[in-house]
């Protein structure tokens, strides 16, 4: 099993929702975030004043699944969240030792 | 003799004057009514289309808009063109007494139809809020404010065919409000539905607005400005029988709009099993646009019930709008072109003058030419500059993207500066360091 955490831009969370359920993914976990790239941020104009924006608020999307689609997931994710600007994320594959369904004490691949 | 003509000259160009501010109040009215119905994260944009428009609709109508509308035209379809300007009335013309003399300042008039074509204007802009490029927006009122209103004014209240085939519209269903819904409506077909608002399967999502106070404040102003828009259409209050008329304008305009926000209520209360606010805002709004056509004629009881049928209307029209994917945020086009419709239709139960056929003959002119002006100039728009924002703005809201500000910092998602569920503190502290310190300085 795979963990995927993709850090993505917030207007793309419904199309990665949507593209990864079609591969059969079963349950997703969000966290609203922020951060900074290679990017570092960037600036904007207020009233002609110009301030930093440290931190950029991105989606955090974690979906466990198992290795025979692992691959086909993070393919999907990364053609669904691309716009090809700056800030368009990362994702980050760990492998995952165990998963446990707390209803049922499923264990293993039948968890995710 | 001579003081009391001048007296009543003065009296009559002082009432249009204060109805016409009051119409111009009716700006504010919109301006909090789609504030109020749009989401947090596009309430500085809507704001910033409204001032705008409201400055734009002055200054080309002063500029060419007012020439064409009320001009001496080359015939009764083509206006002439021409700039605000010349000299008003002199106190000889006004004594020579006649039916030609006139009875009000030439200017009054100026003032009282300038604040007309802002409201046309204003309509459009909660139709296509939340998703429109502001600039699109603010290139499109220079052309209806400046020409396509006017051209239609001049076939109406100009002297046009319009008027000469016997078309009834006292103070503007039509040349006024259904305008304002027709560039609308054309605005809306081109921009297409906001994101989230119409699912891939066909559900309807509830996108609902930020703020109701402000929407209620903004529907009572409304109504409160509609007493310039209908009162002031009167043109004369310096005589018994016009004080009478203009005293009955007034009670069948308040009377109309109170009829529309209770139809609308029940029929809410009973179609959705909630008394919806916003359907009876919408309600009052239809009531007065109801009346608008001919708010002398009728009874009040009877201007109650026209309001009534347009509350009715209006939200019938709401969801069937909504049924067929046409997304207006705010009802604009159901309020003020659907309910303009049947205000025009209303005219032939009071008024024996009415002709069903010159009505019909209005609606389909004035819809038509409005409609596909305002088409061709969207598209012109959309072709040179576009219309709509990117996917990613209108997700952050057209607030950050088009104004770099927004309307309640501390309370929206907080982008690009802050982030989801960060207190204002936090904000302050970690995301504008740069920001708070100037203006500390400053202080």
């Amino acid at each position: 099993m795979k963990l995927i955490t993709a850090i993505i831009k917030p207007f793309k969370l419904d199309e990665v929702r949507q593209v990864v359920s079609d591969l059969g993914v079963n349950g997703v976990t969000v966290t609203e975030a922020k951060g900074f790239g290679r990017q570092k941020g960037h600036t904007e104009l207020y009233r002609g004043a110009e301030y930093v924006v440290d931190f950029l608020p991105k989606m955090k999307v974690e979906l466990a699944v198992d290795d025979d689609i692992a691959e086909q997931v993070v393919e999907a994710i990364v053609n669904t969240a691309r716009t090809g600007k700056i800030g368009d994320g990362k994702i980050f594959i760990s492998d995952l030792q165990q998963a446990v369904r707390i209803r049922t004490g499923e264990t293993g691949a039948q968890a995710v | 003799m001579d003081q009391t003509a001048e007296l009543s000259y003065a009296l009559d160009t002082f009432y249009f004057l204060v109805t016409g501010a009051l119409v111009m109040w009716m700006a504010a009215g919109f301006t909090m009514l789609e504030a109020g119905l749009v989401r947090a994260k596009n309430t500085a944009e809507i704001l910033t289309k409204n001032v705008g428009l409201y400055s734009i609709a002055c200054i080309m109508y002063m500029l060419c808009g007012y020439g064409i509308m009320y001009g001496d035209g080359l015939n009764s379809f083509i206006p002439s063109i021409g700039m605000l300007g010349g000299d008003d009335n002199t106190a000889a013309d006004v004594l020579a007494g006649g039916d030609d003399a006139p009875y009000y300042s030439n200017l009054s008039d100026f003032f009282f139809q300038v604040v007309f074509v802002a409201t046309a204007m204003s309509i459009v802009s909660g139709a296509v809020a939340e998703r429109m490029k502001l600039w699109a927006f603010l290139a499109f009122a220079v052309v209806l404010t400046g020409f396509i209103y006017p051209i239609q004014g001049y076939w109406k209240w100009g002297g046009g065919f319009l008027d000469e085939m016997g078309f009834l519209d006292f103070a503007g269903s039509g040349v006024v409000h259904m305008t304002g819904a027709a560039a609308a409506l054309a605005g809306v077909l081109l921009l297409g539905a906001r994101k989230g608002k119409y699912t891939a399967d066909g559900r309807i999502n509830a996108i609902p607005g930020c703020n109701l106070p402000l929407a209620t404040l903004g529907m009572f102003i409304l109504w409160f400005g509609w007493f310039g828009f209908n009162g002031g259409s009167e043109l004369k209050v310096s005589d018994v029988g016009e004080a009478n008329a203009v005293a009955r304008v007034f009670v069948n305009t308040n009377t109309a709009a109170a009829g529309g926000l209770i139809a609308a209520l029940l029929i809410a209360r009973f179609s959705f099993g909630k008394a919806d606010l916003t359907m009876a805002l919408n309600g009052a709004l239809a009531g007065l646009v109801a009346i608008t056509a001919e708010p002398l004629t009728p009874t009040p009881l009877m201007a109650t019930l026209i309001g009534g049928v347009g509350g009715l209307i209006v939200v019938f029209s709401i969801v069937g709008l909504d049924r067929l994917k046409i997304d207006d945020p705010v009802g604009a086009i159901s309020v003020h072109g659907v309910v303009g419709i049947w205000g025009l239709l209303a005219v032939l139960l009071t008024n024996p003058e009415a002709k069903l056929s010159a009505q019909l003959l209005g609606i389909i002119v004035i819809f038509s030419w409005v409609f596909l002006a305002s088409l061709l100039v969207w598209a012109v728009i959309k072709a040179i500059m576009g219309i709509r924002v990117g996917a990613e703005e209108e997700y952050e809201g057209v607030d950050m993207s088009e104004c770099g500000l927004e309307a309640y910092p501390e309370f929206t998602q907080g982008i690009p500066s802050g982030g989801p569920g960060m207190s204002a503190q936090q904000l302050a502290a970690s995301a504008m360091p740069t920001l708070g310190e100037p203006s500390k300085s400053s202080s």
